[in-house]
């Protein structure tokens, strides 16, 4: 076979011109796809990784355009093409798979109809045959009961089911390249590898190559052949998976290598440096401060149905739904405890209730003995435990008003619950911005106007303000890029130690419960599964779906 | 299928319910007393004394509900003082001729308004995005009754091309004999060339102002929501599947994008079944609206409740057919019924 | 696709973070003075919308004649030196009458969306923020009224309330009340279980307290675009309303009555008598109109029409 590469990427600039004038996403990118190579691009936000792609396509926003450098595909130089001879590429040799499967989905039309377009456009299959063919595709990405899903609309099926449908849409025509965009982001762990298995497959069967654009480094790692570093539209690095996994050669890449949470890693070893002073060993844990037993949280099944089911009582229909069904744990004092599971395992909806922001249906939280539960969410806020049991959100952006300032937004609890007024209040501010590694001068920015990691830090300086003994966090670092949320992460240690707090940690994510947490619950489908020490649970878990979930964590190899 | 119509149907009662207690208290707010305005401006103190027992006015308030919603049942809508007749037959008699207008002016709007604001789309920063901003503001703001006045101006003072704004058909034509009401519908029925031709002449005047009026948010809600469609993931996908720029935008974007602009298509009725009122005043039209206008002048009162229950009436049924064409193109629906 | 112009230029030292390179500081007042300069159609409209403004509160004082000082033998005379915008069947100056009427339209446009905000919008946040029977009342109420084509509604209420300003304004108001109350309730609703919202309540703030300082501010932008357009519809409902013969009665100069006088005018060719009120409402609706769009731009980019 000719060495020709099948995609080769030269000098590429592409250029979007906004409000403050003309701004370079992608500067004078080099890379280069081989026959049946797998290649991933990995970045940060705001690396060009996604914007390199889209030029590849060629389905760049009206506002961007190639400032310069080639594309070729296949020897063919492709700025020759024209549109038309582009939406020809596109589908039939190029295809490309987008994050949020459901939205990459017409509502209105089913996904057996959205599959035949495409092969019908690409003169794969005719009027007649083009039903059967597009079950075929379906029955290919391992869609069960493929004739029946062909009439179903995206609205129907699950998320892993809608990534099964674009998976389809994008191979139907056997293309030679197939570019994913983070196509597993925001997927259950164990749908991203079923997922990403699949593509895997598919794609080594059918010789073809992908590029997979990823900032996950450990997904990357296991599934592809060489690995391509980008940082602020850049190309820092380029090398075979193996190597550039054990001895990166760049700097940033050094530094993203070290910031990903990965097994027999201690947590300051995420830092790109190790830290002045050794961090001190944590105290034992204390007595028991707060102790959930019996907890339910029941919801009606929505809609008319559900209310017609009720009504003629039938049986399945009318029983509510069990969002949280009888669990039960304690958190000691200066302990960190991760709740972990799936998305809809319940594991936020007990957060809400622990942290009275939700009323249980039943069962008793009890905070140093004092049962919390039985005062209404609605009024907790002028309970005098409310100051003690505090939380850190999930989505920086969204957990901050934004027509409060910084440092007006740290200073809200004291407002409220403290007594430091005017100039003490402003000290006091200060010291938490100190703690919270936020420097001074951003205090009077609004959030609009800060990063994602400073706006993580005002919250969790807001949440700590008036020394809560115990602050629940729920997936606070998931919205933030690796090298930040190594930073967030340490941090988060360093003040539970400094101030004696106990955590709750709330998150998916297997690698940093096990860097943060001294014991770990596994939740699934609003039941307890497992619980007990980290090293325990994770290292020798006894329930298979523990397992389940452990096997499918991609492992970087280092 | 059934069962979102049913439903449909189910939302809409409570509707009719709202809509029959509303024009019931309308009465039994009137300044003063309602038998004053039943009995007219020139009754005596006897005769207004006969009118309010016999329309119960001295009973108390549900008493009079029920005798109200007993007479609808009945279909007795009250007789008008100026004309003597039940209320009912003058409405019935004068509906078609609004109906016409108002059918005529929202077919014109429809056709220009969908395919501007598709062409606007497609073409933004072009002429043609900008024709349709002037028009969509413009036709927003100008007041119906002024529109119809220049155009009566323009197209018939200055210009001629138009005849006088004199109502459906020039005195000098008899109406055809009544099949539907429609004029154009029953002068074509009867062979009759020149009654058509006479009485489209007579239309064209109120339907285009009406429909200047309607277009405005036609045209804007589907550039809005074919700008939305066009840039939302799904057609990012169909983009990158390579289908034809003709698939994605008609069979991809331009479907999902009537969704928003059926919706669109009832309050433009709304505003459509207001300015009715308006533009049969300016062209002397003998709809429905100049009957409940030339009433209330006179302070009868019997007419105008018979006309915002009939007019509220067919809106209710407008939006239930609308609900149940967005059924039929939404999946979405039809899972929620 | 646009990458983010907030960089995250995270320092990754353990110690304080170094400031992130200068962050867009665009405040709603720079942002607010960028789309004036930008766009010369909204920069316009603002224009325009003082010059309104300056008619209302002092054309009164400054027009040459009486808005009701009829002299019959001037009249029907089209436009000259004397009378800018020529007399009309009683002789009265229609320039004069076109910047008196300004007051009386721009009141109760003022009036009714200021009353509608109001109730619309208290009941509608209340409705989405905290459900239950509140929600389902409002929606009743909101669907009650939506069931009438509005401006039927509005007559039908003029007509039983009887012929005065107060009730143009009332009717406006509650034939608007469902589009606020929606508005805000949906306003509300998104906000509702916003992170901000719930660190409100756990920073100690009361339910009715969350509302006033985290919902309301952050909605008022969008209740302003609203309330910018339904000044425009205010003052077609008062002019339709008062075309038909109801609420305003003449000799006041209002804008709906004088085209209603020069609809009777108009087929004999003497055009002023109405284009002029005509003119005046449109560029007064259109001002609005524009207006709307052009706080759109400045509070919510995203949502441009």
């Amino acid at each position: 076979m000719s060495d020709v590469n099948l995609l080769e990427v030269q000098d590429l600039s592409v250029e979007f011109a906004t409000r403050r004038g003309l701004v370079r996403a992608v500067q004078r990118v080099n890379l280069s796809v081989a026959r049946g190579e797998t290649l991933a691009v990995v970045g940060e936000s705001g690396s060009g990784k996604s914007v390199t792609s889209y030029a590849v396509m060629r389905i760049l926003d009206r506002a961007g355009r190639i400032a310069e450098g080639a594309v070729s595909f296949s020897g063919i130089a492709m700025q020759q093409l024209d549109e038309a001879a582009m939406q020809d590429l596109r589908g039939r040799e190029i295809s490309m798979i987008f994050q949020n499967p459901r939205a990459a989905l017409n509502p209105i039309r089913s996904v057996g109809q959205q599959i035949g377009d495409v092969l019908l456009r690409h003169g794969q299959a005719e009027r007649g045959t083009a039903r059967a063919k597009a079950i075929e595709a379906l029955e290919q990405v391992r869609i069960a009961r493929p004739a029946e899903r062909y009439d179903a609309y995206p609205f129907e099926l699950s998320g892993g089911m809608c990534q099964r449908v674009v998976i389809a849409i994008a191979l139907a025509c056997r293309p030679r390249l197939l570019i994913a965009d983070e196509p597993t982001t925001g997927l259950d762990v164990t749908t991203q590898k079923a997922v990403m298995d699949l593509i895997t497959e598919l794609t080594r069967a059918r010789g073809m190559s992908t590029l997979l654009i990823t900032h996950d480094l450990g997904l990357a790692a296991a599934y592809c052949d060489r690995v391509v570093v980008m940082e602020k539209g850049r190309v820092v690095e380029t090398a075979a998976a193996s190597t550039i996994f054990r001895a990166p050669a760049h700097p940033y890449t050094r530094r993203l290598m070290r910031a990903t949470p990965r097994p027999g890693a201690a947590l300051s070893d995420l830092l790109p440096e190790p830290p002045a002073t050794p961090p001190p060993a944590p105290p034992p844990p204390g007595e028991v401060l707060l102790e959930v037993a019996g907890l339910v949280k029941e919801y009606a099944r929505a809609g008319a149905g559900g209310a017609m089911a009720r009504l003629l009582g039938r049986g399945a229909g009318a029983a509510p739904f069990r969002a949280v069904d009888d669990i039960g744990f304690t958190v000691r004092r200066g302990e960190s405890v991760g709740l972990v599971g799936e998305s809809g395992c319940g594991k936020s909806t007990t957060s809400m209730m622990i942290m009275r922001l939700l009323d249980a249906t039943a069962g008793s939280i009890r905070f140093e003995g004092r049962d919390i539960g039985a005062t209404p969410a609605a009024r907790f806020a002028h309970d005098p435990v409310r100051r003690r049991i505090q939380m850190v959100f999930q989505d920086p952006t969204d957990s901050l008003n934004p027509r409060l300032q910084a440092a007006r937004a740290i200073a809200d609890p004291i407002l409220r619950m403290g007594t430091e007024r005017g100039a003490a209040l402003r000290a006091r501010v200060e010291e938490l911005a100190g703690l919270v590694g936020l420097p001074t001068e951003l205090l009077d920015r609004f959030p609009h106007q800060l990063s994602g990691g400073q706006k993580a830090r005002v919250g969790i300086a807001r949440a700590i303000a008036l020394n809560p003994e115990l602050v629940i966090l729920d997936e606070p670092t998931a919205a933030l890029d690796v090298s930040v949320q190594a930073v967030v992460l340490n941090l988060l240690q360093d003040l539970k130690a400094k101030l004696g707090m106990s955590y709750l940690f709330v998150s998916h994510d297997l690698h940093v419960v096990r860097l943060l947490c001294d014991r770990v619950i596994v939740m699934r489908a609003g039941r307890i599964v497992e619980q007990g020490d980290t090293a325990a649970v994770l290292g020798a878990p006894a329930a298979d779906y523990t397992r389940e979930l452990l096997a499918c964590l991609p492992q970087p190899p280092v | 299928m059934l069962r979102l119509t049913l439903s449909r149907l189910g939302t809409a009662v409570p509707s009719l319910v709202g809509v029959v207690i509303v024009t019931f208290l309308l009465t039994r707010v009137l300044p003063g007393d309602p038998a004053t305005y039943f009995a007219g401006p020139v009754a005596s103190k006897e005769a207004i004394a006969a009118i309010q027992h016999q329309l119960g006015l001295d009973q108390p308030l549900w008493v009079q509900f029920g005798r109200y919603v007993g007479d609808l049942a009945h279909g007795n809508l009250g007789t008008s003082l100026t004309t003597g007749q039940p209320v009912l037959t003058e409405l019935a008699n004068r509906l078609p001729a609004s109906a016409e207008l108002t059918l005529l002016s929202l077919l014109l709007a429809v056709a220009v308004a969908v395919p501007l604001g598709l062409a606007a789309a497609l073409r933004q920063g072009s002429w043609v995005d900008h024709l349709c901003r002037v028009v969509t503001t413009a036709g927003v703001s100008l007041p119906v009754f002024f529109t119809g006045l220049l155009t009566v101006y323009v197209f018939y003072f200055v210009l001629g091309w138009a005849p006088a704004p004199l109502g459906r058909l020039d005195s000098f034509l008899s109406e055809p004999p009544r099949v539907t009401g429609f004029l154009l519908i029953d002068s074509l029925w009867a062979f009759d060339g020149a009654t058509f031709r006479a009485a489209l002449s007579q239309l064209v005047l109120p339907a285009v102002t009406l429909a200047v009026f309607a277009l405005a948010p036609l045209a804007r809600m589907t550039r809005a929501a074919m700008l939305a469609a066009l840039a939302s993931e799904f057609v990012r996908t169909a983009r990158a599947s390579g289908l034809t720029g003709r698939t994605v935008v008609l069979t991809y974007a331009f479907r999902n994008a009537m969704l928003p602009v059926l919706t669109t298509l009832g309050m433009v009725f709304s505003f459509l079944l207001g300015a009715n009122v308006l533009v049969e005043k300016v062209f002397a039209w003998p709809g429905i609206g100049s009957y409940a206008v030339e009433a209330l002048i006179a302070s009868d009162f019997a007419p105008v409740q018979g006309f915002v229950l009939t007019m509220a009436v067919l809106y209710i049924l407008l939006n239930l057919l609308i609900d149940l064409l967005y059924g039929l193109i939404d999946p979405r629906m039809k899972a929620a019924a | 696709m646009i990458p983010a112009a907030r960089a995250d230029g995270e320092s990754v030292l353990p110690g304080p973070a170094v400031a992130a390179a200068p962050v867009e500081r665009t405040r709603l007042f720079g942002h607010a003075r960028y789309v004036l300069t930008q766009d010369p159609v909204t920069a316009a409209s603002f224009t325009l919308f003082l010059l309104l403004l300056l008619a209302a509160l002092i054309g009164p004082s400054v027009v040459p004649y009486e808005p009701l000082a009829s002299d019959t033998a001037q009249a029907l005379q089209p436009p000259n030196a004397a009378h800018w915008f020529g007399t009309d069947q009683l002789g009265r100056d229609i320039l004069s009458r076109v910047v008196v009427a300004a007051r009386l339209d721009m009141a109760i446009a003022v009036f009714s969306v200021a009353l509608v905000f109001v109730l619309g919008g208290v009941a509608g946040v209340a409705a989405g923020f905290f459900g239950g029977w509140t929600d389902r009342i409002v929606g009743r109420l909101a669907d009650t009224i939506m069931a009438f084509p509005l401006f039927v509604l509005a007559l039908g209420i003029v007509a039983a309330l009887g012929n005065s300003v107060t009730n143009i304004v009332l009717a406006t108001a509650i034939v608007n009340f469902p589009l606020y109350a929606r508005v805000a309730r949906a306003e509300a609703l998104v906000r509702r279980n916003a992170g901000y919202v719930q660190a409100a309540r756990l920073t100690g703030n009361g339910e009715l307290r969350v509302v006033l300082t985290t919902v309301l501010p952050n909605i008022l932008p969008i209740m302003a675009v609203q309330m910018s357009l339904t000044m425009g519809y205010a003052i077609l409902n008062a002019a339709g309303l008062s075309f038909v013969g109801l609420g305003v009665r003449p000799p006041t100069p209002e804008w709906g009555i004088m085209v209603a006088e020069g609809a009777a005018t108009i087929m004999s060719g003497e055009w002023w008598v109405a284009l002029f009120p005509g003119l005046a409402l449109m560029l007064a609706v259109f001002c609005f109109n524009l207006l709307g769009d052009g706080l759109r731009d400045i509070v919510d980019p995203q949502r441009r029409t």
